[in-house]
This record gives C-alpha cells, sequence and structure tokens, in this order.
C-alpha cells in the first residue's frame, strides 16, 4: 500500500514533469532534482525526500503528453515513485517501461492526495475509498522488457546472443 | 486481407508476408536520428555494452543521422561540452550524416532529413525526437522513441517489440479559402481527435488535398499528427514525393513509393472538406484547445515566432514576407524568425525575404529550434503572451510557466505582426 503524493489532471505534459530549459542535463543521477520544477512546492518535496519510496503520482488523462525527452521518466524513476493514471501518452509509457518506471493505467480510476492505495496484478484499490478500479494491461511485447529489468540489460542479452 | 501504408511497411522491416495492427514486430530499421540528445544515448549504449567484451559501436554508421539543432550554437557549456562529446563520438564510429552547427549544411533535423533526401518512401525511420513523425511526408513509418531505445537501435539496428499500430484514414478534399493551409487543417485535426484521439495508432493521410499538397505542407501535418497523439502521420509517397526527392532532395536513384491495399483496415476514417476552413488558433495551454481566428482575434501579443520544424520552411518564410514588405512590426511587439535550415535560409535571402522580414523589424535568427522549447533563446518574460508558428503551446513551453503560447499558421503571424494583436489574415 502506497500514499498518492499528488493528484494531476488530464494533459500532464513532459515540459510539467521535466520543463525543457534543463534538457541539456541528461544523466539520471542528475534529473530528479528537476522534476516537476515549476510546481515549486512540489518540486523541494520531492527534493527534500518527504515520500517514501513507492509514493504514487496520480494523473488523468494523457500522461507524458509531448516530448520524446526520456528525463521526464528518468527524473521520476529517480524519485522511486510509482505513476498511475487514467491514460497515458505513448513514448513516455514506453520510456517508463525501458527505464523501469512503474506506470499503472487505470481508466476509471478515482484517488485524491491523501488516498491509500494498493496495486495488484489487475486492479488498484483504493483503501481510503474502498472503491477498486481495473488496469489495463501493459502491451504483452513490453513483458520481455520489464521482465529483463529494462530496455539495458534485455538489449545486452539479445547483444549477446548474437554474438 | 488487405494492410495499411504502415502495415506493409512494417511487414517488409519485419521480413514477414503480412501483419497486422496489434502484431508484435522487430523491424529492421532504415534510419535513426538524434540531435542533441545523442549525449543521453551515447551514455546509454554504452551501458548496454558493459560487460559484454564488445565494443559499443553502432550497427550501421551509414543508417545514423545526428542534427545538431535544439541548442545552436551552443547557449551553455554543458551544452558545448555534449556537442563536443557527440563530436567525437561521430568520428569514431565514422557516423556521415551529421550536421554540425554550421551555416551551410545546417539546420533543424525534420528539415534535415528530407532536404538531404535521408528518407525514402518506406523506410522505417525511428528518431530521439517526437516530431519524428514528420517524414512521414516522405511516405516513411517515422515515430520517436526515448534515448534508452535508440541507444538499443544503435546495437542492435531493430526496433524491439514494436506494437504494430491501428490506422485512422483521413481524406481531406476541397481547396484552402485564400490565407487558409496546411496548417489549419491540422490544427483542426487535432481539434476534433483532441490531444489524445489518435495515440498509439497512425494518422493516414489522403484526399485531393493531400495529393495536390507540397511536400511542405505535408510535412507539418504529419510534424504536428504526433500532437493528436499519433504514433505516426504517413502520406503515401506519390507524384510529389518524387518530384520532391529528386528535385529538391537531389536523389538519383530510383525511388518506389508504397501505397495501401484498397481493402486495409482502418479504426476510423475522417472526411474534412476543407473549402470553407477559417484559419485556426490552438489556444493556451493545450494543442487540441483549437479555435477559429475569429474567437481569439485581439488578443494582445508580445513575441511572434516564425520557424520552426513545423513552419520554418521557403514557402512559410514567403508569406511572412510578402505581407511585412514596406510595413513595420507593431510597437511592443517582437518577432522573430528562424528558418528550418541553413539552405532555407540560403534561399531566403536570394529572394530577398530575409531583407523584407529584417526591414520591417523581424529579428532573423539562425536555424535552429530556437524559442520553440524555451532552452535557448527567445523566452518570454513574466506573463507575457506569444503567438507562434511552432507545433506546442504547454504550460512553459516557451521559457516561462506564466507566459501563454497561441498556435497558428505563417499567415496569422504575419498579421498579427503588423497589428501586435491576434489578426485574421483575411481582413489584412
Amino acid at each position: 500500500m502506497a500514499k498518492v503524493i499528488i493528484s494531476l489532471g488530464n494533459d500532464i505534459s513532459t515540459d510539467d514533469i521535466y520543463p525543457g530549459r534543463f534538457m541539456a542535463t541528461v544523466l539520471p543521477s542528475e534529473t530528479p532534482q528537476f522534476a516537476f520544477f515549476d510546481r515549486t512546492e512540489f518540486n523541494a518535496q520531492l527534493k527534500a525526500k518527504a515520500f517514501p519510496s513507492g509514493s504514487i503520482i496520480v494523473g488523468g488523462e494523457n500522461f507524458g503528453c509531448g516530448s520524446s525527452r526520456e528525463q521526464a521518466a528518468s527524473t521520476l524513476k529517480g524519485h522511486e515513485v510509482a505513476v498511475v493514471a487514467k491514460s497515458v501518452a505513448r513514448i513516455f509509457l514506453q520510456n517508463a517501461i525501458n527505464l523501469g518506471l512503474q506506470v499503472v493505467i487505470c481508466p476509471a480510476l478515482e484517488a485524491s492526495e491523501g488516498d491509500e492505495l494498493e496495486i495488484t496484478a489487475t486492479q488498484v484499490l483504493n483503501r481510503t475509498t474502498g472503491k477498486a478500479f481495473e488496469q489495463i494491461q501493459l502491451p504483452a511485447s513490453r513483458k520481455g522488457i520489464m521482465d529483463a529489468g529494462g530496455l539495458i540489460p534485455y538489449t545486452r542479452a539479445k547483444l549477446m546472443a548474437r554474438a | 486481407m488487405g494492410m495499411t501504408v504502415v502495415e506493409k511497411i512494417l511487414a517488409r522491416a519485419a521480413g514477414l508476408l503480412s501483419v497486422k495492427a496489434g502484431d508484435v514486430v522487430e523491424p529492421k530499421v532504415d534510419l535513426a536520428m538524434s540531435h542533441e540528445n545523442a549525449a543521453l544515448v551515447i551514455n546509454q549504449h554504452r551501458e548496454v555494452f558493459e560487460g559484454t567484451g564488445l565494443a559499443p559501436k553502432v550497427w550501421d554508421p551509414s543508417r545514423v543521422a545526428i542534427i545538431f539543432d535544439h541548442r545552436v550554437p551552443a547557449e551553455s557549456p554543458k551544452t558545448a561540452t555534449n556537442q563536443k562529446k557527440i563530436r567525437e563520438f561521430v568520428a569514431a564510429n565514422g557516423i556521415t550524416k551529421f550536421h554540425d552547427v554550421r551555416g551551410d549544411v545546417g539546420g533543424i533535423c525534420h528539415q534535415i532529413l528530407p532536404e538531404y533526401g535521408y528518407v525514402r518512401p518506406g523506410f522505417v525511420v525511428v528518431g530521439t525526437d517526437s516530431h519524428t513523425t514528420s517524414h512521414g511526408a516522405l511516405g516513411a513509418f517515422a515515430f520517436g522513441i526515448g534515448a534508452t531505445e535508440m541507444a538499443s537501435v544503435w546495437a542492435l539496428g531493430l526496433a524491439v517489440n514494436i506494437e504494430v499500430p491501428a490506422t485512422i484514414k483521413v481524406v481531406v478534399n476541397g481547396e484552402f479559402p485564400p490565407m487558409v493551409g496546411a496548417k489549419d487543417l491540422i490544427l483542426h485535426v487535432i481539434g476534433k481527435l483532441t490531444a489524445q484521439g489518435a495515440n498509439f495508432k497512425v494518422l493516414e493521410w489522403h484526399g485531393e488535398t493531400i495529393r495536390k499538397m507540397s511536400t511542405s505542407g505535408r510535412l507539418a501535418i504529419c510534424n504536428m499528427s504526433v500532437e493528436a497523439g499519433a504514433t505516426s502521420g504517413i502520406v503515401p509517397g506519390d507524384a510529389e514525393t518524387l518530384r520532391y526527392l529528386h528535385e529538391e532532395a537531389g536523389v538519383m536513384e530510383t525511388i518506389t513509393t508504397v501505397a495501401p491495399d484498397p481493402d486495409a483496415t482502418y479504426v476510423q476514417t475522417m472526411e474534412i472538406d476543407v473549402s470553407t476552413l477559417a484559419p485556426q488558433i490552438a489556444c493556451p495551454h493545450m494543442v487540441d484547445n483549437v479555435k477559429s481566428v475569429d474567437q481569439v482575434a485581439g488578443t494582445k501579443v508580445q513575441q511572434i515566432v516564425i520557424g520552426s520544424c513545423t513552419n520554418g520552411r521557403l514557402d512559410d518564410l514567403a508569406i511572412a514576407a510578402d505581407m511585412l514588405r514596406g510595413k513595420k512590426v507593431a510597437e511592443g511587439t517582437r518577432m522573430l524568425v528562424f528558418p528550418a535550415s541553413s539552405r532555407i535560409f540560403a534561399k531566403a535571402l536570394d529572394k530577398g525575404y530575409v531583407h523584407d522580414l529584417m526591414k520591417a523589424g523581424a529579428v532573423v535568427m539562425n536555424s535552429g529550434c530556437g524559442p520553440c522549447l524555451g532552452v535557448h533563446e527567445g523566452a518570454l518574460g513574466d506573463h507575457e503572451v506569444a503567438l507562434s508558428t511552432t507545433n506546442r503551446n504547454f504550460k512553459g513551453r516557451m521559457g516561462n510557466p506564466t507566459g501563454e503560447v497561441y498556435l497558428c499558421s505563417p499567415a496569422v503571424a504575419a498579421a498579427s505582426a503588423l497589428t501586435g494583436v491576434i489578426t485574421d489574415p483575411r481582413k489584412h
């Protein structure tokens, strides 16, 4: 079980998650400082490590829309949060899977800041409101990458199999 | 069963007779493009090779393109150092499709790739930039990926575990009214579909209007297909594609095009008549918040931007130069123009467009991504409003979270530059 640390609306763009002006910073070890930078208070809380590992960011429809910048996924991965959203933009979802950032798609989700959620294999249970919501399973095509622990080990294994 | 264009392209690239939406394939990549974020790709690529005993090389240096455009010339020592590392990697790997910060062969990646004939119909093109969808204008299946996925492509030459996307057919007919064009069409379609209406899907463009449209207009349409969430936009290759590649891009070899089967399966078909379309504006802070120009006319604007991978081509600059020639940009409004490539810049010089624009008060900048993504130059002041021919208007996009960005065509931007407020170019 984990707490919702922020509940966001629809169309949260990659510019919101990781503003373009910090794009010269690329390394996953350095991107976390700029997460949601223009949401000053939330950024400060993240940087102060105010939230335990596994805490949940709730999004509406089309979470992560916009740019292909991988910093938007690596910055959240760096804070060890999970994303639960009604729907997720393609490139962001792909980046999240590739980096091992947990993203759960839950179209009917109702969750507010402070709610306690439990993520099962098929559902998201809101323990605060007592409601259960079905997940949409991630594409089966991506399972191999998730099981390998991300795209880097997955690709490395493929490369070795070839050599 | 018939296939869409993208299904045909993926079947060929995956070595299969046929594929259908939902199938998982591993297509061979024909072209892999990155810009300054190659710095991260290099890092991830090196990590892929760690412990393998193999040297971290790209699978085929002739199929990798790297173009500096996001921050040119570098705005900080950090960017300059990233660019330096990328140059060293380019040299070490023998990558030839490299476009450095130069006034002759430099430019924005989504203009350089078509302009130099790097993209052909039927290609699978991946790019570490969401607007890689642009290259569908030449009949390629082109889509954006993240840096780690590009590192995987560089290592394997394959895009791994790609789910074949379903396709939405968009049929466009009718003749554009004066002062209305490709940009208005794509904004209109995004407004109809919404910002996620085509998520995980392809927009395949058809109809008389598209057939008659120049490659420049098609690039604008495919460029912004991603703003409806689309994996890719694609115009099946035709006579105009061949004309562009042979005559403008200087391609000598025979080019074959790929057409969809007549009985291909589409998840949705949209029909659009542009003959009554008004100039369209995407209002802050979402690209699908689209209105016709009369609904926002009169809004005061501090910064006008004409350029980018969406609308920085010669015909776009011609529209602006024609409207501003002999006139002045309004007091209190600044106008920034950045051509999509050095080659376009040079042509605009030859034709006198640059002179016309500068005499009118516009600042003509070197080719690059410029103010579009707020990383480099042309940032907005607090609570300032921009009217821009670029492709995104998310909060903070132009470098300031209190700023507002309206998106429009070059005609609307130029007409508004003269008045300092959003202006209907048909009444100009």
